[in-house]
């Protein structure tokens, strides 16, 4: 557990960049801190591995105070990823990994072995290892970035901005592998971003923090959205967060039956205005229209892939949306990628409604989160 | 002309003997490489230090370019009669030479040494910083192998400033090929004073080349190679 205690950095005298703040970010979890820019982000996270010296309050890591042990050691148990990936271009992708356990005493075979193995987790295999950083990809920087952090299998890691410099789709891709991979190894990870979706999607707790570096809320995605502690949080968690607080909510939907058509296959007497196609292995692929197919086969022209497929035991947000894709009208559900049914968007409306909004106990505004912060 | 300097550089006699041009091209060579290796060591801790601590910046650049405005063939004199008297033998004739091309020698060296590591990018050296490398670490791990290209450039560059320069200091009685030149001149020997000349270029071009390489062998191909292989 990493937990800051009153925590408080002034570059200039009298105008403090984070101002007393307290915040516990458990073990094993995800912590985010979010905010808008200058509000102290960079700055709380470089405290924790003592880039930056706090002017007052202190920095505890499992208990132990980071004052006290020397700060390049303290980096090495701390693993750091930065915006930019900040590898260093003289080195090759798998020299560039090996640099911590190396810095550690490992010896070369011992560190080679580990780093092909962490270049193979963030999707690096092979000869990615013999490349220089030059020849690689923005996404795949980072992906190295990420590898070179995990190496030494540090029990924290700090990232500031990991994902922020990389197109959108990449990092989605990066987002993802981030939440297998901390899900997999159980590494706490304190993470900085000014991105509140992002936030949301990787935080087990998030931090929001106003301009002065002040703790504005310190609660789940969840209340965070449901339950804004003020005018700021609401206004900085943004307009549709009705709709994304429907991320995660779960309830049971009736999932009607579908007959589905097989691709490869003629419609035979079909005559339903949407008819939807699966592969052989009824995995659904798209609908057709029976009148654009005609007497042949169905094939793979045929398809309209507009509808968006949810997991039948998926959150009501993904649900919700499989529904109102779809052309038909009827959302496609699968388990385990196998067709299980469809729902229907009415119904999904109404479940919300019945639903339990989420509920406030486990809310924490700012006071509540100074008061976690005392010592037992 | 072409002829006469032609036949000049190609008369076996020029060629043999202690005056002759391969023994005049080693010593020229020689007096070369002591001077830039006196400027290097002065020259390279400087920029190192600069260059990793940000510190003396202003007074850096200030320094190099007053060193580039001094003259040389004054300087040259200068020191010959200042040190002269203090010293006897060999030392009393290459000493000041020495001094006047390691002075000149340090400029380029000091800005390629300096700007080399100012250049390396800032995420990286945070990177090496978070992850607990020491200051010397970074400094040698990172920040030295990232800033080779240019502090080669400037050793190289230091070299033909000095190989150039070193032309001059027959005026003082050295030897190296600016022999060729003074005496030539004193002589009216004109064929001889451009082959001297001519030598001075092609010696400065393959010296380059050998440093080229050594470059090329020392420096990262991921520092160069910033697109696809
Ligand atoms: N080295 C420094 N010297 C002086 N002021 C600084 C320094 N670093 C940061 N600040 C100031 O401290 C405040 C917080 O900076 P910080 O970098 O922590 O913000 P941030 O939340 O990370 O912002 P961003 O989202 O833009 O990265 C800002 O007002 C910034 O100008
Ligand atoms: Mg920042």
């Amino acid at each position: 557990m990493i937990r800051l205690e009153g925590v408080s950095k002034e570059y200039a005298a009298g105008r403090p960049a984070v101002d007393n703040l307290t915040l516990e970010a458990a073990t094993g979890e995800i912590t985010v801190l979010v905010g808008p820019s200058g509000c102290g982000k960079t700055t709380s996270l470089r405290m924790i591995n003592r880039m930056i010296e706090p002017t007052s309050g202190r920095i505890l890591i499992d208990g132990r105070d980071t004052a006290r042990v020397p700060a390049a050691t303290l980096r090495r148990d701390i693993g750091y990823v930065i915006q930019h990936a900040g590898l260093f271009p003289h080195r090759t992708v798998l020299h560039n990994v090996m640099t911590v356990p190396r810095l550690n005493g490992w010896g070369r075979a011992r560190a080679e072995a580990r780093a092909r193995e962490v270049l193979e987790m963030v999707g690096l295999p092979g000869d990615f290892g013999r490349r220089y950083p030059g020849q690689l990809s923005g996404g795949q920087q980072q992906r190295v970035g990420v590898a070179r952090a995990l190496a030494s299998d540090p029990s924290v890691i700090l990232m500031d901005e990991p994902f922020s410099a990389v197109d959108p789709v990449a990092r989605e891709g990066l987002q993802d592998d981030i939440l297998r991979l901390q899900a997999e190894l159980g590494t706490t990870i304190v993470l900085v971003t000014h991105d509140i979706d992002e936030a949301i999607k990787l935080g087990h707790r998030v931090a929001v923090l106003r301009q002065g570096g002040v703790l504005a809320q310190f609660s789940s995605p969840a209340d965070l959205l449901a339950h804004p502690a003020d005018d700021f949080v609401a206004d900085f968690v943004g307009r549709d967060r009705g709709y994304r607080a429907l991320s995660f909510q779960h309830a049971d939907v009736p999932v009607h039956p579908e007959e589905p058509v097989r691709l490869g296959q003629p419609l035979g007497r079909r005559s339903e205005e949407w008819l939807l196609a699966v592969d052989d292995g009824s995995r659904p692929q798209g609908w057709v229209v029976p009148a654009e197919v005609g007497e042949g086969p169905v094939r793979v022209e045929h398809l309209h892939r507009a509808g968006t497929v949810a997991p039948v035991d998926g959150a009501l947000r993904a649900l919700l949306d499989a529904a109102l894709s779809s052309p038909s009208g009827r959302g496609v559900v699968v388990r385990d990628g196998v067709l299980a049914g469809t729902v229907r968007a009415q119904e999904v409306l109404s479940v919300i409604q019945q639903a339990p909004r989420p509920d406030g106990a486990s809310i924490q505004g700012p006071e509540s989160a100074s008061a976690t912060g005392q010592r037992p | 002309m072409i002829a006469t300097i032609w036949a000049w550089l190609s008369d076996p006699t020029n060629w043999a003997g202690a005056g002759g041009i391969p023994a005049q091209s080693l010593e020229h060579l020689r007096l070369s490489l002591i001077a830039l290796l006196a400027a290097a060591l002065v020259a390279v801790p400087i920029g190192l230090y600069v260059g990793h601590t940000g510190r003396g910046r202003v007074v850096l650049v200030n320094v190099v370019s007053a060193f580039r405005a001094i003259p040389s063939l004054g300087v040259l004199f200068i020191a010959a009669l200042l040190l002269l008297p203090h010293l006897r033998g060999n030392l009393a004739f290459e000493l000041p030479s020495l001094i006047v091309l390691a002075v000149l020698g340090i400029p380029p060296i000091l800005s390629g040494v300096y700007a080399g590591i100012e250049q390396v990018d800032p995420a990286a050296r945070d990177a090496a910083r978070g992850m607990g490398m020491t200051g010397w670490q970074r400094l040698w791990q990172v920040e030295v192998p990232c800033a080779l290209p240019l502090i080669c450039s400037g050793l190289r560059s230091s070299m033909m400033q000095i190989i150039a320069t070193a032309t001059i200091a027959a005026v003082v009685g050295l030897g190296g090929l600016g022999r060729f030149l003074i005496d030539g001149q004193a002589n009216r020997k004109y064929d001889e004073m451009a082959g001297g000349a001519i030598l001075v270029a092609l010696l400065a071009l393959v010296v380059d080349i050998v440093f080229s390489l050594v470059q090329r062998a020392v420096v990262s191909p991921g520092l160069a190679s910033r697109g696809r292989t």
